[in-house]
């Protein structure tokens, strides 16, 4: 039965919603948190073991220094507390993907504490997220389903477990309760979500692609009457693994607990998750009667001990923060504070920057992969990296047409040959046969066909009234096939005028 | 080899035996055949051991053969060659490994822990794995879901635990070393029962990397031997640093069997001897304290002054144990859930299918009573709400253990105790009885707590007949405090005894009653 919805804007003018998010953030350590076991994705199910993260009886993790530098370099970025003295902590219950049926985290005394994270929305309205702590622990394997109708483990034959990714480094970055987000909490979710993306690959620390796993949120939720203080009874999405599933979870859920709250109802402290099919959440365990997780600091480890002088020396190799970086780019490209929004919104700014570096022009770049580009994007409901077309095919196009082998037209056509895997620019070019006519003897032949094919027009061009050229160069694309530059035919007419 | 010879062969000591190996008046292999025949007339009666690898021990020990007769030996360690037993809580690869479970049924590791890569490398052939209380759960090896190990002073009676397997064998001339665990007192107590010399060195100072984790703030492995030069000997051979355990201490092992050599000497002056007014009196078996203070006054009579110290805070060492100890086990113990390895027991028909059940179904089939008891213990003391009360609590009395025993080091160098409250007792005596059980372990549990090194040596029989132990512990980090006086009265123990008191063991097994006591 679908769940009863309250229309989203009469929601959030009656409700309050106060939202926070768990992040999960993949850490790109050469190897595992607690072994030199190495993790690739995509590799065969359980080929990337060992003793350690396979929690084989005897085995003893040792931590790998390398994730508590990433954790302080993040911890550094989001202006947190980075605490002299951390512990590991054992998170316990059963469960078939955990090779200890413990997971190895931080309770009470994480790395990272108290920390923000200023983003901005897509108007450039500044919100400032506050971090409650971004701590170090160690991911599970990942079970399959198999044999049910939609992957769930409900109505499955049977699962299989891939221990591959058990012990790979994460680091949980939770916000505290975020407040005064009011109607924009979704697009606040959404902004905060791709500045973390942003800064977690700025600090090379994670590779931060969500369709990868790189990065999961649990997605927290709670509604109160406009004007109250109190917090309301939240519910908790876990795992959602896209933007787009993040901004709809929130949405969702303030409908949803609007609808309930508005007819005197109680919200289930419960943990939901996210249907991509049906976009909505679903009810799963309730909260109160979830795992007592008997945290203990974990024996097999000692505190971690982090100095000043060592968090120095990570300060010092901290790169530029995505907020300055794009402040720095604007101001080389001479983009305006609109046009910059527009490439960062839509995704494209490391794809433009890329393509400045492979040699177009910030306009021309920023010109393809805002516009044909994400309109192909968009019919596909794939992301820009998503697409066949790579920063260096679009700044070759750029060089074609800057050198007056293609003109634009013949340049979106490469494009799109390129889009639809026909290969390089340069492939796409030489299987149709893509070139500019700049043979003046041929476009002369085809000016002098189309003049005498429309007389009047001719006569108009002589007496100096120029506004029908229009007809004659359409006439001279017609008959080159489009292979003719517009402005050189314009040129040449003229010239013939002239003459 | 004659009979007779091997007899003679295997009760040598482990450094007598590394002599003869270095003279080439015997090999590797003559030694451990010479164990496995004693291994194979004694297995009947003791049960010492869950496994024997018999084709490794000799093929591990032609290959030092080879390599002695080549002169390629050199830089070995002192014991290179001499075969060893090892408790079957240490992973061993290719050698199946049990921790006495039927969980644990079958599994043979695909690694070695870091002091059996040690003993290879030393050139120490490994006869077996020896039998103890299921995952190092007791103090009798009657909780081994294999069956239990007798005592070779009296098969009715049990080895102490939970490493009566190493114990025993070592005890029985099965082996001249063995390796145990000693969580609360699973080396030192089994010595005490069997007459054998077993250590704790400091947390730390041995790698637990491949000791099945049973509590891991607790877990030392340590040597079992028949006197302490060859503790000392067999210490520094597994002892040192290892990147992959982080609770292990960088740094070298410190001269322990130059402190056993130097203690040989007899000369204790200048040591200060503190004996520890909480762990004597009322509780112990009267044999046991009269064997006690006469080896404190021979002590004494080599010049060590002798003190009191006071421990206020040992009198809840047992119990803070009990807390932190299954604690630790519940989580330890979690990984046995039939996913990985190991037993798998699958819900019965009518019982949903699913992942869950059949963990349970597997741990209640998989699992002794004993484990069982202490897996619950642990859960309730973790519990949320409980946490502080119980673990909490006890994190603090551990605390002040290592106050009173920081405390009681300014007073002496080295403090003094009975091993085990008792001597070896009957089997089933105890069974029932889990509180009584444990108290065998309340003079051992002190050091466990604190991380401190500490030792049991043989003091001599009591009125019963069996052996009482005498037990050492050091401060943190320096073993050879107590490796010296333990040495210097074994020497004066023997002179006393008129040798060492395995001379009286009756050893039906060699065939040879003749083996009388002076």
């Amino acid at each position: 039965m679908p769940e009863k919805l309250m229309k989203y804007s009469d929601a959030v003018k009656e409700f309050d919603p106060v939202f926070g998010l768990e992040t999960h953030v993949e850490l790109c350590t050469q190897t595992k948190l607690f072994c030199p076991a190495h993790e690739e994705f995509g590799a065969e199910p359980n080929t990337e073991l060992t003793p350690v993260s396979l929690g084989l009886p005897g085995s003893l993790p040792v931590v790998n220094k390398t994730a508590v530098d990433f954790a302080i370099k993040l911890g550094l970025a989001l202006h947190c507390q980075i605490n002299e003295w951390s512990q590991f902590a054992r998170k316990n219950y059963f469960y078939p993907d955990m090779p200890r049926d413990y997971q190895i985290s931080q309770f009470d005394k994480p790395t990272n504490g108290n920390g923000y994270l200023d983003i901005e929305l897509d108007d450039g309205t500044p919100f400032r997220v506050p971090i409650e702590r971004a701590h170090i622990e160690d991911d599970a394997g990942k079970n399959t389903h198999v044999g049910g109708a939609d992957g769930r483990i409900e109505g499955a034959d049977h699962s299989l477990v891939d221990y591959n990714r058990a012990g790979v480094p994460l680091i949980e970055i939770v916000t505290k309760p975020v407040e005064g987000g009011g109607d924009r909490v979704p697009e606040i979710a959404d902004a905060y979500m791709r500045a973390i993306r942003d800064i977690v690959r700025a600090l090379g620390i994670s590779h931060g692609r969500m369709e990868q796993g790189n990065m999961r949120a649990d997605v927290n939720i709670s509604l109160r009457k406009k004007g109250e203080t109190k917090l309301g009874t939240r519910s908790e999405t876990k795992n959602v693994n896209t933007f787009r599933g993040i901004k709809k979870t929130l949405q969702y859920e303030i409908r949803r607990q609007a609808a309930i709250l508005d007819e005197g109802g109680e919200i289930l402290q419960e943990t939901r998750h996210w249907d991509e099919a049906t976009q909505t959440t679903a009810g799963g365990r309730v909260k109160s009667d979830a795992n007592d997780y008997r945290y203990f600091p974990d024996p097999d480890l000692v505190m971690l001990h982090i100095t000043q002088d060592h968090i120095d020396e990570i300060a010092k190799t901290m790169p530029e923060m995505p907020r300055e970086h794009r402040a720095r780019l604007q101001k080389e490209w001479k983009l305006s504070d609109l046009e910059m929004r527009d490439i960062i919104n839509a995704d494209a700014l490391d794809l433009v920057e890329e393509t400045v570096k492979d040699g177009a022009t910030a306009a021309g770049a920023r010109k393809w992969w805002l516009g044909e580009i994400s309109r192909v994007a968009n019919e596909r409901s794939l992301s820009l990296e998503e697409l066949p077309i790579t920063p260096a095919d679009v700044a070759e196009v750029e060089k074609l047409v800057a050198d007056g082998k293609l003109n634009d037209k013949l340049a979106k056509q490469t494009v799109t040959g390129v889009l639809a895997g026909e290969g390089t620019p340069d492939e796409v070019v030489k299987k149709h046969g893509y070139q500019v006519v700049s043979d003046d003897g041929a476009l002369d032949k085809a000016i002098d066909e189309a003049l005498a094919a429309n007389p009047d027009v001719a006569e108009k061009l002589k007496s100096g009234n120029m506004k029908p050229m229009g007809a004659i160069i359409g006439a001279v694309m017609r008959a080159t096939h489009g292979q003719a530059d517009a402005k050189a035919v314009s040129a040449l007419v003229i010239k013939k005028m002239k003459g | 080899m004659s009979a007779a010879n091997e007899n003679e062969l295997v009760k040598l000591n482990a450094a007598q035996m590394a002599e003869k190996i270095r003279n080439k008046e015997v090999s590797s292999r003559e030694l451990v055949d010479a164990e496995l025949d004693v291994i194979n007339a004694a297995e009947p009666e003791l049960h010492a051991f869950l496994h024997v690898s018999a084709d490794e021990a000799r093929a591990q020990a032609d290959e030092f053969d080879k390599k002695n007769a080549a002169g390629e030996t050199e830089g070995l360690p002192e014991l290179a060659g001499v075969p060893i037993a090892i408790k079957d809580m240490i992973v061993t690869k290719g050698i199946p490994t049990t921790a006495a479970s039927k969980i644990l049924e079958g599994w043979v590791p695909p690694y070695d822990a870091t002091v059996i890569k040690k003993l290879k490398a030393a050139g120490m052939p490994l006869l077996g794995k020896t039998n103890l209380d299921e995952f190092a759960q007791g103090s009798s090896t009657e909780h081994s879901a294999f069956g239990p190990t007798h005592n070779p002073w009296d098969t009715e009676r049990v080895p102490g635990g939970s490493g009566g397997g190493s114990a025993s064998a070592v005890a029985a001339f099965e082996a001249p070393l063995a390796l145990g665990t000693d969580t609360g007192g699973s080396i030192r107590q089994p010595g005490s029962l069997t007459g054998t010399v077993g250590v704790k060195p400091t947390y730390g100072g041995v790698s637990r990397f491949g000791a099945i984790a049973m509590a891991s703030s607790l877990d030392q492995i340590g040597p079992v031997s028949r006197n302490v030069l060859d503790s000392a000997l067999l210490q520094e051979v597994i002892g040192g640093h290892d990147v992959r355990d982080s609770t292990s201490i960088p740094m070298d092992v410190p001269p322990i069997a130059k402190a056993a050599r130097e203690g040989y000497k007899r000369d204790l002056k200048g040591v200060r001897v503190g004996l520890v007014k909480q762990l004597s009196g009322d509780g112990y078996q009267p044999g046991v304290e009269a064997r006690f203070n006469e080896a404190v006054k021979l002590l004494q009579d080599m010049g060590a002054e002798v003190v009191e110290v006071d421990c206020p805070h040992f009198d809840y060492a047992l119990a803070a144990y009990y807390i932190i100890m299954p604690s630790e086990v519940s989580s330890n113990l979690a990984r046995y859930d039939g996913m990985r390895y190991g037993l798998r027991v699958m819900p019965p028909e009518g019982v949903p299918q699913t992942a869950a059940n059949m963990m349970a179904y597997t741990r209640e089939a998989g699992f002794g009573d004993e484990v069982k008891r202490r897996i619950i213990l642990g859960i309730y003391a973790l519990s949320a709400g409980y946490y502080d009360a119980w673990y909490g609590s006890a994190q603090k009395v551990r605390t002040l253990i290592i106050d009173d025993f920081n405390k009681a080091f300014e007073k002496a160098d080295v403090l003094v105790a009975p091993t085990s409250p008792t001597t070896a007792f009957k089997f089933g005596e105890k069974m029932n009885d889990p509180l009584t059980m444990y108290m065998s372990d309340v003079a051992t549990i002190p050091a466990n707590m604190a991380g401190t090194p500490a030792m049991s040596i043989p003091a001599g029989l009591s009125d019963d007949g069996l052996p009482v132990g005498f037990q050492f512990m050091a401060p943190q980090k320096h073993d050879e405090q107590m490796y010296k006086p333990a040495a210097a009265l074994e020497a004066a123990l023997e002179e006393q005894w008129g040798g060492p008191i395995w001379q009286s063991l009756k050893t039906p097994w060699l065939g040879d009653n003749a083996n009388a006591a002076k």
